[in-house]
C-alpha cells in the first residue's frame, strides 16, 4: 500500500515531480561538474608543481647570493700581451649558477638527519660559458676595447661586442649543467627526467666523465649517445638522452656531483638541497627545521611555489573556488527551495485526501510518512539524473577544455604575496618565468557520486519534511468540511 | 413493501450521551458558535438523521461524533469514554476502530483504485496485505461493486463513488456509520439507491447510522430525526413531521414505515 500510493501519486503529478527532480538533478550535476573541475585543476596543478619540482621532492633548500657574490661572470679578452694580438682565442668558464650562494655539502647530511626528513641530496648547479675570437689587432680606444670585452661576456646577451672596427667577432656559447647525487636519483633535479636511449647513472660513477643530455640540447647541438662533449676542457662521455617534462627547470646537461663540484672548484658545496619528507602532513615541521638549522637559507615547499602559479592555470583554479563553487550551491538552495515549495504546495491541494485518511483513524505519522516517501523518491530521481548529467558535464569540460598555461618565477609577475627572497629561489630552480601547458581533465570518485546522491536525498528529505509538516498540522474535520 | 422494525432503547445501550457541548470557532476576530449546547442521547442500531438549515452546525456536529473533534465545553460520552478529553492519537485510533464515514463528495484517494481506496481504511489496522485485499473485496463485493474493483475514482459514476466510500466505510464493520449529506452530490434516482443500500445494510448488519440531510425524504427514512438550529436542537417543523416519527428527545419506541 505504500509504496502503491507513492507510485500512483507521483504518475499523477508527473509533470511537478520531474519538474522538482530536474531542478535538483541540476544541483547535483553543478556540484559534480565543478568538483571534479576542481579536482582536474589541482590534478594539473600537481603536474605542474612535479615539472617544475621534481616528483617526490617536498622541500628545497638554497641560499640567495648577497650582492657582489655569483652573478654574471667577467673574463677579459685583452690580449696577455701585445704579441698575442691578431691570434685566436677561447675561454671557458664554468661557474655557480648566478644569484645563488653555495651551501656546504655537509648541511645535506645535516637535514638528512631532522626529524621528519625522509632523504636530502644535494646538487650543484653550474653555468658554463665558452667564447672564441680574436684578439683586437691593435689596442686603439681604449676605453672602448675594454667596454666591448666586458659586456660581451654576459650569460644571456650572446651578443658580438660593438668594439672596435679592427675587432674580429666573438663567438659565445652557453649551456647549463647540474651535477646529481648520483646515489639517490629518486630525488633531485633528474627525479622528474625519463632516460629515453642510452642509460641513466649507476651508483658507481660518482666521479665518473660522464653526461647525460637532455633531448633539447641534444638535437640543438647534434648529439648523440656515445658522443663526447667538452664541458670546462673535459671530455665527457653522453650515456644517455634524458627527457624532462614539459616546461620543466631542466639544464642542458647533467653529470655527477662530484665532477660539477671539481670543474666548478666548488669543492663539497652544492648550492640546492632536494628534501623528501616522510609524510604530506610532516612538511610544515621540516621547513621549520630546517630554517632553524640553516636561518639564512631560503626554504621553499611545494605549496609555496603553488602560491606563485600564475596564468591560465591559476584562473581555472580561482574560477573553481569562487565563481563554481558558489553556483553550485545557489544552484543547490534554488532546487532545495523549488522542491519544498512544490511539496507544500501539492499537499496544500491535497487538505481533503489528507483530511479522509485522519478521519479513516490514519496517524498523522503515517501521512507524512507517506509526504516524505514521495520526496525521497522525487529526490533519488533527481540524484540519479543528476549524476547522469553531471558525468556528461564533466566529460564535456575534459573533452573541451582548452591546455592550460601556468607562468610562474618571473619576479614582475609574481604575486604582491610571494615570500621574500622567492626570485632568488626561481632562479635557483632554473625558472626564468616558465610556462607549462596542461591538459585538464576532470576526474569523477565514487565518493563524488555517492555525495551527490546524497545532495538529491538531502534536497527531498527537506522538502518532504516541511510537506510533511504541513500535512501533519492539518485537522481531520477539515475533509468535511471543505467543498472542493 | 412495508416493514415494521421495533427496537427497544434502553439508558444501558446508549451508544452516545452529549450533554451541553459546544464547539466555538475563531476565525480572525470572529468567533462562531457552531454548536450552542447540545444534549443528545443516540443508542445502538438507531437510524438518525440530523436536519437544518445551512449554518445550523449539523456537520459540525456529526465531527463530534465522529472524533474527528473535540468539543469546546460540554462532555461527549462514547461507549462509557468521554472524547472530549482524549488526545489526537487516541482520537485516530477510536476513530480506526469505532466508525465509518460517508462523505458528500465521497473523498476517495483519487490515484487510487475502488479495491486500494477500500484498503485504505484497514491501513491503521496493520493486518496483512492479503487479508486486506480480500476483506475489501469482499465489502466491495457487498455494494455490487467487484466489477469495477480496479478503476480509479474517475472512472466510476458518482454512484458508484459513493458506493465505494460505503465500502470503505462498512469494511472494519464499525458500531457507527456517519454520513454527511451522502445524497447531496447525486441525482435522484441515485440518491435513492445509495439510501436504499444504506438502508438495507443498516437493516442487515445492526449498526448505527447517523445521516446528515437536508432531504426531507431522506429524512423521511429514519427511525429519528432531530432538527438543529443555530447549534441547538429544535422540534422539527410541524409541516415537514412524519405522521409516527421521533420527537427531539430520546425515543422509547419506534416503528419506521417503509
Amino acid at each position: 500500500m505504500y509504496f502503491t500510493y507513492i507510485y500512483r501519486e507521483l504518475r499523477r503529478r508527473h509533470r511537478q515531480a520531474l519538474l522538482t527532480a530536474l531542478g535538483l538533478a541540476v544541483g547535483v550535476a553543478l556540484v559534480i561538474a565543478v568538483t571534479a573541475y576542481a579536482g582536474g585543476v589541482s590534478n594539473a596543478q600537481d603536474e605542474v608543481l612535479h615539472s617544475l619540482y621534481g616528483v617526490g621532492t617536498d622541500i628545497t633548500v638554497s641560499q640567495t647570493a648577497k650582492l657582489g657574490e655569483g652573478g654574471p661572470q667577467r673574463f677579459g679578452v685583452q690580449p696577455p700581451d701585445d704579441s698575442q694580438r691578431g691570434k685566436k682565442f677561447t675561454r671557458d668558464a664554468i661557474t655557480a649558477s648566478p644569484g645563488q650562494q653555495s651551501l656546504a655539502a655537509t648541511k645535506v647530511q645535516t637535514i638528512a638527519g631532522l626529524d621528519g626528513v625522509s632523504a636530502a641530496v644535494g646538487s650543484l648547479s653550474l653555468s658554463s660559458i665558452h667564447v672564441e675570437g680574436t684578439f683586437a689587432e691593435m689596442n686603439g680606444g681604449d676605453a672602448g676595447g675594454a667596454d666591448g670585452g666586458g659586456s660581451a661576456a654576459q650569460p644571456a646577451a650572446g651578443a658580438t661586442p660593438q668594439a672596435a672596427p679592427s675587432m674580429a667577432p666573438i663567438k659565445v656559447s652557453s649551456f647549463s649543467i647540474s651535477g646529481v647525487d648520483v646515489s639517490d636519483l629518486e630525488l633531485g633535479p633528474l627525479s622528474s627526467g625519463e632516460v629515453t636511449t642510452g642509460r641513466s647513472f649507476t651508483s658507481a660513477e660518482t666521479n665518473a666523465n660522464v653526461v647525460l643530455v637532455t633531448k633539447a640540447y641534444a638535437r640543438q647541438s647534434s648529439l648523440t649517445v656515445g658522443d663526447v662533449k667538452k664541458i670546462g676542457g673535459v671530455e665527457f662521455e653522453i650515456v644517455g638522452i634524458v627527457t624532462l617534462p614539459s616546461g620543466s627547470t631542466s639544464s642542458d646537461l647533467y653529470i655527477p656531483l662530484a665532477r660539477a663540484q671539481k670543474l666548478s672548484d666548488n669543492k663539497n658545496k652544492v648550492n640546492q638541497i632536494y628534501v623528501r619528507a616522510d609524510s604530506a602532513a610532516a612538511i610544515a615541521a621540516v621547513k621549520k627545521e630546517i630554517k632553524a638549522t640553516l636561518p639564512k637559507a631560503t626554504v621553499t615547499t611545494a605549496q609555496d611555489l603553488a602560491d606563485q602559479v600564475s596564468g591560465s592555470l591559476a584562473s581555472a583554479s580561482s574560477l573553481a573556488d569562487r565563481l563554481g563553487k558558489w553556483l553550485a550551491i545557489a544552484a543547490l538552495v534554488a532546487a532545495f527551495l523549488v522542491a519544498s515549495l512544490l511539496t507544500v504546495s501539492a499537499v496544500s491541494r491535497r487538505v481533503r485526501e489528507f483530511g479522509t485518511l485522519k478521519a479513516l483513524g490514519w496517524k498523522s505519522r503515517r501521512i507524512v510518512g507517506q509526504v516524505l516517501g514521495e520526496s525521497v523518491v522525487t529526490g533519488l530521481a533527481g540524484g540519479v539524473i543528476g549524476v547522469a548529467l553531471g558525468i556528461a558535464g564533466a566529460r564535456l569540460i575534459t573533452a573541451l577544455s582548452p591546455d592550460l598555461q601556468a607562468t610562474m618565477g618571473a619576479a614582475a609577475q609574481m604575486p604582491a604575496g610571494a615570500p621574500p627572497g622567492s626570485e632568488g629561489v626561481m632562479r635557483a630552480l632554473g625558472v626564468a618565468a616558465q610556462t607549462v601547458t596542461v591538459q585538464l581533465a576532470a576526474p569523477i570518485s565514487l565518493n563524488l557520486i555517492l555525495l551527490a546522491v546524497g545532495l538529491a536525498l538531502t534536497g527531498g528529505l527537506l522538502a518532504g519534511a516541511l510537506g510533511g509538516w504541513r500535512a501533519s498540522r492539518l485537522r481531520p474535520a477539515d475533509a468535511l468540511r471543505r467543498l472542493d | 413493501m412495508t416493514v415494521t422494525t421495533l427496537r427497544t432503547l434502553e439508558e444501558d445501550s446508549m451508544l452516545y450521551d452529549l450533554s451541553g457541548v459546544t464547539k466555538r470557532y475563531t476565525q480572525g476576530r470572529k468567533t462562531i458558535d457552531a454548536l450552542a449546547g447540545v444534549d443528545l442521547r443516540i443508542a445502538e442500531g438507531e437510524f438518525l438523521v440530523i436536519q437544518g438549515s445551512t449554518g445550523s452546525g449539523k456537520t459540525t456536529l456529526l465531527q463530534m461524533l465522529g472524533a474527528l473533534d473535540r468539543p469546546t465545553t460540554g462532555s461527549l460520552i462514547y461507549e462509557g469514554r468521554d472524547v472530549a478529553k482524549l488526545g489526537e492519537g487516541d482520537l485516530a485510533e477510536l476513530r480506526s476502530h469505532s466508525y465509518g464515514f460517508v462523505f458528500q463528495s465521497f473523498n476517495l484517494i483519487p490515484t487510487l483504485t475502488a479495491q486500494e481506496n477500500v484498503e485504505t481504511a484497514l491501513v491503521p489496522w496493520h493486518v496483512r496485505p492479503d487479508e486486506r485485499r480480500r476483506r475489501a473485496a469482499e465489502a466491495l463485493d457487498g455494494v455490487g461493486l467487484a466489477d469495477r474493483a480496479r478503476h480509479i475514482p474517475s472512472e466510476l459514476s458518482g454512484g458508484e463513488q459513493q458506493r465505494v466510500a460505503i465500502a470503505r466505510a462498512l469494511v472494519r464493520e464499525p458500531k457507527a456509520i456517519l454520513a454527511d449529506e451522502p445524497t447531496g452530490n447525486l441525482d435522484e434516482r441515485t440518491r435513492d439507491d445509495i439510501i436504499g443500500l444504506l438502508e438495507q445494510l443498516w437493516r442487515e448488519r445492526g449498526q448505527t447510522l447517523i445521516v446528515v440531510s437536508h432531504d426531507s425524504w431522506v429524512a423521511s427514512r429514519a427511525s429519528r430525526r432531530i432538527w438543529l438550529d443555530a447549534g441547538r436542537l429544535e422540534a422539527p417543523p410541524v409541516d415537514d413531521r412524519p405522521g409516527l416519527a421521533a420527537s427531539a428527545a430520546p425515543v422509547r419506541e419506534l416503528a419506521l414505515q417503509m
